[in-house]
């Protein structure tokens, strides 16, 4: 195949190739960094949060004096303790996937010095570590005498429990049991590491730090009340949480259910991932349209350029070209084409890459996105210009001896 | 002329309908998706308050330890250093913002108690900020000094539990306290709701919720701190608060002030006086910087970055999209026009000037891109209803205004004109004598 008339072809029309080319190198660039932010939104959206997602649900009030804590939390624990198919209820500040009420810093030093980042402190009542279904990794989880009372924001003094992620990232290479972390002055020791446990809000956070949680145990005060976590087979959830709602306004006319709050964690999961979800899917739909677009272009301008040949076309078939020659002769031109607009595109996927990790904090595009965004432009065009191809390659030899 | 050009382009566009549709839907959904997007960015990053928004001001001063904050002031006040700045009176107005949760009954209303967003001010927030009332009025600066019982409630309050009548007069349950609603709101969006906006620069970008509604109550913020004791939350804390919720006296931020400072040397006597402040408080030993900062209502904004990522990345994403559906129809209509180049090099040939086919071959191009152009605008319709679906803070702002509507058909004419110009000036500079050679 000689690509020398080719090219003298296209430079006769170098401003629909041209146009064609650079229609290829916007489709390459945007497909290269629209399929890159809809892994890094799925890969979010998938994130493992550490619990027994499917079964448990939580129960939020909200509208009462702290003062009253201590009655309102016996009678809500009471209530829906007694709703059937309940396996466990307990207390917990904040919820994976749902209210956060325990983001801190924190230092590894008492002094302050040494910050260790700022993490979650879900601090939960006697049965919810296992309520939640925690998998320890080492150590041990918390035993009764663990769970003591406490009178300020957060427990002063307490044996917990952190992710292998927080701990690698604080102590790297080292075994955290029996390190402490401060924050001002209060002081906890690490008893026990566990797999993994998903802040509340993970969408806000860099991904390496989406699982800097810590567990502190506590007993029920005047902080750690009216938030609830409910255990019940996957199946009898949505009942056990309309039951729950009636049995808290029965128990506690006066209080308010958060009811934006008090759902299932599967529930609360879509929720925080809706916009994600909502991102990505307009995200597909801008490929899949962008692809339709190029394609269906890339077709109509071979139509046109097929039925403005048709006389060469001839020509070179009475002069001994086979079919197959003229069907390679299309496929080449257009195989050209791809080739410069995707070059094109790929030096404007890096840049437009480079600009989103500029003002959007985006992570670099992983190069391997480069020849595959090629690969798929190459197939599409293939495809795209094989039925003018085919029409092209059936020109009989005879349209030669013919005048337009 | 024109009436035949037109027939002669719908007699072409009709000999090949599926290229047509394709190039009038190309432009449609270009045009459709980028001026979606571009309503939607125009209505988050416009002025939320036109022709004031220059006056205000938003001062900044440091009461945290040293090497507490690496970028300038914290976003908000500690209590006393509002009181003090407030009390100083330095300003042509000012309003304190402090937002809280609280429990509403209203003793009249047979309705369950509802959590709703307090918000606690002084009583230039309404002419300040220019609210509009459906009945009664604001408070008085006396009432801001005497922890008066009054409040002020939204039109989506009122609706909910008064039907939507006049309750000025009537009683609201706040918590354990009686108080008087002295005024309704009329409806009321301020786009983003600016006075609540801060730390903006923390939320990576997911900034949506600054474009939620104002708060249902309206309360003087001495009246606030007294019926809602023990339910303010902070900023953000150096010392954790001796007692959670009340802040009064506790190492935090959590109050925030407007000025409003009605010309250039106002603005600089009330820098002057922020930066004396700050460092009469540094000999004072309460404040370990002197640093201070006055933004103006729409450099707070900006310094926030308040225009969701998301909106922005849609934006450039609709944008591109347009680019490459105009390649493709101009790629397309270059190859139709110079494919007829054996007719236009007869018309030549027969005395037509290259303007004359400049006219035809724009008239043809012309009505795609007004056919795409209609197509766009409804298919606008469709997206800013598909926005209006979505789980956002700002869905039910997503309305075409006037000016989007006649942007919209002005991209649409721009788009057309692109996309048939440059076709059409190719076409009409083929020479007349190498077409008819080949005849």
């Amino acid at each position: 195949m000689q690509i020398q008339p080719i090219f003298a072809a296209l430079r006769k029309h170098k401003l629909a190739a041209m146009l064609i080319a650079l229609e290829i190198a916007f489709a390459c660039a945007v497909l290269c960094n629209a399929c890159f932010m809809i892994a890094s939104r799925l890969s979010m959206m998938g994130i493992d949060s550490g619990v027994d997602e499917s079964a448990l649900a939580t129960m939020q009030l909200t509208g009462y004096d702290a003062s009253k804590a201590a009655d309102v939390d016996a009678r809500a624990l009471t209530a829906l303790r007694a709703i059937p198919g309940v396996q466990d209820v307990a207390l917990l500040n904040s919820i994976p996937f749902g209210a956060r009420r325990g983001t801190a810093g924190i230092t590894t030093d008492a002094g302050g010095q040494h910050f260790g980042g700022v993490i979650e402190f879900y601090v939960g009542g006697p049965g919810s570590f296992e309520a939640l279904g925690l998998q320890l990794e080492s150590g041990r989880g918390p035993q009764t005498d663990d769970y003591r009372a406490f009178t300020g924001l957060m427990p002063g003094d307490a044996s917990i429990q952190i992710t292998q992620a927080l701990a690698e990232h604080l102590w790297p290479g080292a075994n955290p049991l029996g390190k402490e972390i401060w924050m001002e002055k209060f002081h906890y020791r690490v008893v026990g590491v566990i797999r993994t446990l998903v802040r509340p809000d993970p969408p806000g956070w860099p991904a390496a730090q989406r699982d800097w949680c810590v567990f502190v145990p506590a007993l029920p005060g005047p902080y750690l009340t009216g938030s609830y976590l409910l255990r019940a087979a996957p199946q009898d959830l949505p009942r056990v949480m309309r039951d729950a709602s009636v049995a808290i306004g029965k128990a506690l006319p006066d209080v308010v259910i958060d009811r934006q709050a008090s759902r299932t964690l599967g529930d609360l999961r879509d929720n925080v991932f809706r916009n994600d979800r909502a991102m990505a899917g307009l995200l597909v739909g801008v490929i899949v349209a962008l692809l339709g677009v190029t394609a269906l272009g890339i077709v109509g301008l071979a139509s046109f350029w097929v039925a403005q040949r048709r006389k060469q076309i001839g020509i070179r078939r009475a002069l001994g070209a086979t079919r197959g020659d003229i069907l390679r002769y299309f496929q080449t031109e257009n195989f050209l084409i791809v080739t410069f607009g995707a070059m094109l595109g790929v030096a404007l996927a890096i840049g437009i890459n480079l600009m989103l990790m500029r003002f959007f904090e985006m992570p670099q595009l992983p190069l391997w996105y480069l020849p595959v965004g090629v690969l798929v432009l190459w197939a599409l065009g293939q495809l795209a210009v094989l039925s003018p191809a085919l029409r092209a390659a059936k020109v009989p030899p005879v349209v030669a001896t013919r005048s337009v | 002329m024109f009436g035949y050009y037109l027939d002669l382009a719908l007699l072409s566009l009709k000999r090949n309908r599926v290229l047509t549709a394709l190039m009038v839907l190309a432009i449609a959904v270009g045009i459709g998706a980028s001026m979606t997007t571009l309503t939607v960015m125009h209505l988050l990053s416009g002025d939320p308050l036109p022709g004031r928004s220059a006056h205000l001001f938003y001062p900044q001063v440091d009461a945290s330890p040293a090497g507490f904050t690496r970028h300038g002031p914290l976003d908000m006040l500690d209590y006393r250093s509002a009181m003090d700045l407030w009390s100083a009176h330095r300003a042509d107005r000012q309003a304190l913002i402090v937002n809280s949760q609280i429990k509403v009954r209203a003793p009249d209303a047979n309705l369950p108690p509802l959590m709703v967003n307090m918000l606690s001010t002084t009583s230039d927030f309404f002419p300040m900020f220019d609210v509009p009332f459906a009945y009664g009025s604001g408070w008085t600066p006396s009432d801001d000094e005497s922890r008066a019982r009054v409040a002020i409630i939204s039109s989506d309050l009122n609706d909910k539990m008064f039907g939507g009548t006049d309750s000025v007069g009537k009683t609201l349950r706040l918590k354990d306290s009686d108080v008087r609603i002295v005024g309704v709101l009329a409806p009321w969006r301020p786009s983003p709701l600016f006075y609540d906006v801060r730390g903006g620069r923390f939320a990576n970008g997911d900034t949506a919720d600054f474009y939620g509604k104002p708060e249902d109550v309206l309360t003087p913020v001495s009246t606030g701190l007294e019926i809602n004791a023990g339910n303010f939350w902070q900023f953000t804390c150096w010392h954790a608060p001796e007692k959670p919720g009340y802040l009064e006296n506790a190492g935090c931020v959590w109050v925030a002030l407007w000025v409003q400072l009605d010309d250039a040397a106002k603005v600089a006597v009330y820098r002057g006086f922020l930066d004396h402040y700050a460092q009469e408080q540094k000999a004072l030993g309460r404040f370990a910087s002197t640093q201070t900062r006055l933004p103006s209502l729409t450099q707070w904004l900006d310094l926030n970055g308040v225009v969701p990522a998301d909106v922005k990345l849609q934006t450039g994403l609709a944008f591109a999209f347009l680019a490459i559906c105009l390649f493709n129809t101009i790629g397309l209509l270059l190859a139709k026009f110079l494919r007829r180049g054996g007719e236009i090099g007869v018309r030549r040939a027969l005395g037509a000037s290259r303007r004359a086919i400049f006219a035809q071959c724009l008239v043809e191009a012309g009505l795609i891109g007004l056919l795409g152009g209609i197509g766009g605008w409804l298919l606008t319709l469709g997206g800013l209803w598909l926005v209006r679906r979505q789980p956002v803070a700002y869905a039910d702002l997503a309305h075409l205004d006037l000016g989007m509507f006649a942007a919209t058909f002005a991209a649409a004419i721009a788009v057309s004109l692109l996309a048939g110009g440059l076709p059409a000036l190719r076409a009409s500079s083929i020479a007349p004598a190498l077409q008819l050679k080949t005849l």
